[in-house]
């Protein structure tokens, strides 16, 4: 009985770890490509002054800590309350 | 022109607003280490600050650990003289916090006491796994330390006008005096004393550059354009390859969890929620940093100029100190000098105490003593690999006085990454992991990386330049972070354990409950 309910917790903090860590190698590793294979396009002026690819680098340092905050209150809700459970 | 440039600064020369800031924030730092000292009786104490640090003050010494010298003031140089390409490394040097967060953080305070080897070595052989570990723990701290001795040395010399031998030995003396006295209670305090200087030292910079600029950053960027055209905003030669950006950048992404000084920060906060909130602030402080040096890196470009910021050191390390000169006189000049060297002195101490840990904690304690050591004796010995460390810390700073050493950090950061990272991932989440192949990950991770880091254009060509190189990256890390993940699960699937693998129900267990659970 114990076990199954933390073996449900795993698996389910797993899946969070895998979307969230996919999630953040994709976005950064896709940005390091377009630098190395679409130079153009992040040389592309959107606004004077603001390239494609700076708006990009400052929106993969925001996204970053936006991902940490998304872990952050998904374990602060859900795995801390099963956890909790779990303990009792 | 070139003498106008050299009398525009007084970088070099003696600097009493930096010999005062500098003094302050040495006896400041002392002050704390003696009040540390007071308060480190015990190993817990030294190693784990007694586990008592807050979350948000967790985060600020992260912070602290982790923003050296060389992103301060190696970033804003190389945006200042390249624009966007300089700013690929902003972004790369903040992307590994988030798999800290999600992958390792909680495990490793859950797991482990002191190092990351606790967690490695948690349900293998000890002795084996230990001894691998401690290899590739010291051999990250070394290069990093080397890389950061060295340039503290040319720095400080630079900055204060001492020469750069006794700007070592102060470094070491100083660095020894925090680890050796006040453990990792000093080390943390250094560390937060250190990073709200540096952030707040950054913040009046980039609020003065924004002054000029209307406060609008595409202001900025677009005086930059105007300036030196339109290439500057976008990327440029320094990623002509493609696969040594890719490389540079799972480095940069899987080291920083594997770097043993950032680690061990997660065991002097009381429990897993600590540490995970503690990620969430540093990554918040560490971020908001790196995005100000896009302001620093074009801020110096546009009104210092590249030429000039060339002309003072060919690296453009000098962008971020002739910055503040320019805006706010010698004396910000003083205080940003100050500032870098306090920079340095606290990333040292960090890696001195993650060394020591591994010396003693590792290799000492686990396998000359076989557990056996009494408390007296731990603390003894983890003080004797303090002084020891710090020693061979100068004496390395002096053996590599003006050789190119900036490979160094990229180097330590793809031996964390390929052998300190595959070993903790595969220890956490692989139940089949046995200790054969754990130490076969962790010591071919180390050798490999080792080896084709010599082979590679980075050493072959830039340092002891010859023609071409055996090994095409400069970074290798494509190379040998997917070589140890391959060959620690062909080794453990070859060498299948059933004890090993039945202690793998404890370890998911504590591994969320903690030890309590």
């Amino acid at each position: 009985m114990h076990d199954t309910r933390l073996a449900d917790l795993a698996a389910a903090r797993w899946k969070v770890q895998v979307v969230l860590t996919t999630l953040m190698i994709g976005m950064y590793f896709g940005f390091i490509l377009l630098i190395a294979y679409d130079k153009p396009l992040l040389a592309r002026l959107i606004a004077p002054g603001l390239s494609l690819g700076i708006l990009l680098g400052a929106a993969v340092i925001l996204l970053s800590w936006l991902l940490t905050w998304v872990y952050v209150r998904w374990a602060n809700t859900h795995y801390d309350a099963a956890l909790d459970r779990l303990r009792d | 022109m070139l003498m106008l440039q050299e009398a525009a600064t007084r970088i070099g020369e003696p600097n009493r607003v930096a010999m005062g800031f500098f003094f302050l924030f040495i006896a400041t730092t002392l002050g704390i280490t003696w009040w540390a000292a007071r308060r480190t009786r015990t190993t817990e104490q030294f190693y784990a600050a007694g586990r008592t640090v807050s979350p948000g003050q967790n985060g600020i010494a992260l912070a602290g650990d982790y923003m050296s010298a060389a992103s301060f003031l190696g970033i804003a140089g190389l945006v200042s003289t390249t624009g966007f390409d300089g700013l690929i490394y902003s972004t790369g040097w903040l992307v590994g916090w988030p798999v800290v967060l999600f992958l390792i953080a909680e495990p490793l305070r859950n797991l482990g006491r002191y190092t990351f080897a606790d967690v490695v070595a948690v349900r293998l052989r000890q002795t084996p796994v230990r001894i691998a570990a401690a290899i590739g723990t010291l051999a990250t701290v070394s290069f990093y330390l080397i890389a950061q001795m060295v340039g503290a040395g040319g720095l400080i010399r630079l900055m204060f006008g001492i020469s750069y031998e006794t700007a070592i030995m102060i470094v070491g003396a100083a660095m020894i005096a925090y680890v050796l006295f006040g453990g990792m209670i000093a080390t943390t305090w250094v560390q937060i004393v250190k990073a709200v200087l540096l952030l707040s030292g950054a913040a009046i910079l980039a609020l003065l550059v924004l002054s000029r600029f209307h406060w609008s950053p595409t202001a900025l960027f677009a005086a930059a354009a105007e300036k030196y055209g339109d290439g500057v905003l976008s990327p440029g030669r320094l990623v002509s390859r493609p696969l040594d950006a890719v490389s540079l950048g799972l480095a940069l992404m899987f080291g920083t969890a594997g770097l043993p000084h950032i680690l061990m920060r997660f065991y002097t906060v009381p429990d897993a929620k600590a540490a995970r909130t503690s990620v969430f602030y540093a990554t918040g402080l560490i971020g908001s940093f790196y995005l100000m040096t896009f302001i620093l890196g074009f801020g110096a470009m546009v009104l210092v100029g590249p030429d000039v910021i060339k002309s003072v050191e060919p690296g453009g390390n000098m962008a971020a100190p002739l910055l503040a000169e320019f805006l706010g006189g010698t004396p910000f000049l003083g205080f940003i000098a100050a500032v870098a060297f306090a920079t340095i002195l606290a990333v040292v101490a960090g890696l001195t105490l993650s060394g020591a840990a591994a010396l003693s904690h590792d290799l000492w304690v686990s396998v000359v003593r076989k557990e056996k050591a009494g408390a007296a004796e731990q603390l003894r010995v983890a003080r004797i690999a303090t002084v020891g460390l710090g020693i061979l810390g100068v004496l390395l700073g002096i053996t590599f006085k003006g050789q190119n050493v900036a490979f160094m950090v990229g180097l330590a950061f793809a031996i964390a990454a390929s052998a300190n990272f595959p070993a903790l991932i595969l220890s956490i989440f692989w139940r089949r992991y046995t200790t054969a192949g754990a130490v076969t990950s962790m010591v071919l991770g180390t050798a490999s990386t080792l080896v084709l880091i010599y082979l590679s254009p980075t050493l072959q060509m830039d340092v002891l330049k010859h023609e071409s190189a055996w090994f095409p990256l400069r970074n290798p890390a494509l190379v040998t972070i997917p070589l140890s993940f391959i060959s620690g699960i062909l080794v453990s699937l070859l060498t299948t354990n059933r004890a090993e693998a039945e202690g793998f129900d404890g370890v998911a267990r504590r591994m969320h409950l903690g030890s309590r659970g």
